[in-house]
């Protein structure tokens, strides 16, 4: 089953300035990460996904309906969090879930025990009581996940879910989003222009730049065969580069870092007998991924 | 519906399989929940205060009027006489209550929470006017309410003096739902406008007291037609009118109403009628615009 086409899909405002230009994509349910800069015109997109806008031309589909004719349909299965701060200061999170579960046609009773279902789900327990304007930013975008969650959508868009969380609290939330796509069933768009950030929890990647597609693709077809390790000594790399050179690995060096392709698992016992037998202090020993943004980086001088 | 200390058991995500409400329900929700905010139930304490003090004021000069009328057999104010005395509160309240359902949406930005669900852009702004006229139309009715059932049970003339009284009480009751209809239209579309409270309470209070000088300027031109159209100048002035013109002596007793407004009645009560057509309709356009935002 197809999650979500589009065909030539245009949009432009006031016939100037355009915001989406002939986009065709067609994505499988899983999690999907829309990236783009800053205006790309991912916003854009979601607001026609929820029929709140209407494109200017071309085909849109969502879960098999059409959000342009039949929008209570698609709204009644989508569940959405916004970019923006969207919460009324002065009730609690308890309250405004049961609310907003009840306005997506949840029963009374219903609403009231999915809404603390949601909220535990996004790790929000005794605090969901208190008013919501005392929250931390972090546990405000949990509220807002959870009012995304409560009616128990078949596809959630997470309009840049990060935004102005630690580290720490960046980690938890793609954790977060990344369970609620493989353990609830649930497919998840997940609209960031952090691409490091969401190619860590996606199985398929769409980027826009400009209103236009640069690709569309699944990740494991975009870094296939990239997998790099890492490895750092704090001395002796010139002698752990010979060594692993000898053992027919294609070791090659950046800076004070040895870089050697992952082909299987073996590929680390060799490395770290390589250094156990060399007596050396390994500094660290890491697998990285090529950034998928190396990938477009050669593509986009050609389509923008 | 604390979980018992201890063990916590992770029972996993459910899939919820059971029914789905339509639009009405949605609808019904929506309204339930205004009116509830318009009240302050539901919300802190401090949003209680006010509706409270003024629904107490209301109740109090109600349960006044009846003592003095059982006291001394005088009726000081007729059912549709009470809502013109309490235009000021009226005022008060709607531009209190009026930000609070739907200035404070658009200022917490939780607009698009809402239309991101099955709920039509227009259903949303029906919804709200209709707590809002449901409020307004309590906060009139319930004091006549008082003041009849006052009169009801001290009657002289057994069921029949309970039957005339209640057929005072019923054009009071209308003319306190037209006060809430023109009233809540006006107020909810000039609080639709600004996400800022304040502006929006003051926005209303300019509006429906600083017009009422325009009906003074107008009732003492030199032109009979003009002075008898002079209550077209401001909303209260506008009610006040198409009661004279429909109630007739409940709402000025002994007064000649032909002397006010001439034979302009059915005019008022079209003016009437538009005002709050056009407000409507203003107010749903407006939501078609933030909708798509």
């Amino acid at each position: 089953m197809t999650l979500l086409a589009t065909e030539s899909l245009t949009k432009t405002y006031g016939g100037r300035v355009t915001a989406l230009a002939d986009l065709t994509v067609s994505v499988e349910p899983g999690i999907i990460g829309l990236v783009g800069a800053n205006g790309a015109g991912k916003s854009t997109l979601i607001k026609i996904l929820l029929g709140l806008l209407a494109p200017t031309s071309g085909r849109v589909s969502v879960l098999g309906l059409d959000p342009t004719t039949d929008p209570a349909a698609v709204r009644a299965r989508v569940g959405y969090m916004p970019e923006h701060d969207a919460l009324p200061p002065d009730l609690s999170a308890a309250e405004l879930v049961t609310h907003l579960g009840r306005i997506s046609g949840l029963p009374r009773t219903v609403a009231r025990e999915r809404a603390s279902e949601a909220l535990r789900h996004v790790g929000l327990h005794e605090e969901r009581h208190r008013a919501v304007g005392g929250y931390s930013t972090g546990m405000k975008q949990r509220v807002k996940l959870a009012q995304a969650l409560v009616h128990d959508p078949d596809l959630l868009l997470l309009d840049e879910p990060t935004n102005g969380l630690d580290p720490a609290g960046r980690d938890a939330m793609l954790a977060l989003i990344h369970r609620i796509g493989t353990e609830f069933g649930i497919s998840v768009v997940v609209c960031s222009h952090l691409l490091g950030e969401v190619e860590r929890i996606c199985d398929t990647l769409v980027a826009i730049d400009g209103g236009r597609l640069l690709r569309a693709d699944r990740i494991s077809a975009m870094t296939s065969a990239t997998d790099v390790l890492a490895v750092e000594v704090s001395e002796g790399t010139d002698d752990l580069a010979a060594r692993l050179a000898a053992l027919d690995l294609p070791v090659s060096r950046e800076g004070r870092l040895l870089l050697v392709p992952l082909a299987d698992d073996a590929t680390y016992d060799l490395i770290i007998g390589a250094v156990a037998e060399l007596d050396l202090p390994l500094h660290r020993l890491d697998q990285r991924r090529h950034r998928v943004a190396e990938l477009f980086a050669t593509r986009e001088p050609s389509n923008v | 519906m604390s979980e018992p200390t201890g063990v916590i058991h992770d029972i996993g995500y459910q899939r919820y399989t059971g029914p789905r409400l339509g639009r009405r329900h949605v609808f019904g929700a929506l309204y339930l929940h205004g009116l509830r905010s318009a009240f302050g139930l539901g919300r802190s304490a401090k949003a209680k205060i006010f509706p409270w003090l003024v629904m107490g004021i209301v109740l109090v000069v109600a349960a006044g009027l009846t003592a003095v009328r059982t006291q001394t057999g005088q009726v000081v104010m007729t059912y549709a006489q009470f809502a013109d005395a309490m235009s000021w509160l009226v005022i008060f309240f709607v531009a209190v209550v009026g930000p609070e359902l739907v200035s404070r949406d658009l200022h917490s930005g939780v607009l698009p929470l809402y239309f991101s669900r099955p709920l039509p852009r227009g259903d949303y702004a029906l919804a709200k006017l209709g707590s809002l006229v449901t409020a307004l139309w309590l906060l009139l009715g319930a004091p006549q309410l008082v003041m009849f059932l006052g009169a009801a049970f001290t009657t002289d003339n057994g069921m029949r003096g309970v039957w005339d009284e209640l057929l005072d009480l019923l054009p009071g009751l209308l003319y306190a739902a037209l006060w809430a209809v023109v009233f809540a239209s006006v107020g909810l579309l000039i609080a639709s406008l600004t996400g800022k409270r304040a502006f929006a309470a003051g926005g209303i209070v300019a509006v429906f007291l600083m017009t009422a000088p325009i009906v003074g300027i107008l009732s003492i031109m030199p032109s009979r037609t003009v002075n008898e159209l002079a209550m077209l100048g401001s909303p209260t002035a506008l009610i006040h009118a198409v009661g004279q013109y429909t109630l007739g002596d409940l709402l000025v007793p002994g007064g000649d109403p032909e002397t006010q407004i001439g034979g302009f009645g059915p005019v008022y009560v079209a003016v009437a009628v538009l005002l709050v057509a056009g407000c409507v309709a203003l107010l749903l356009l407006r939501y078609r615009k933030v909708a798509a935002r």
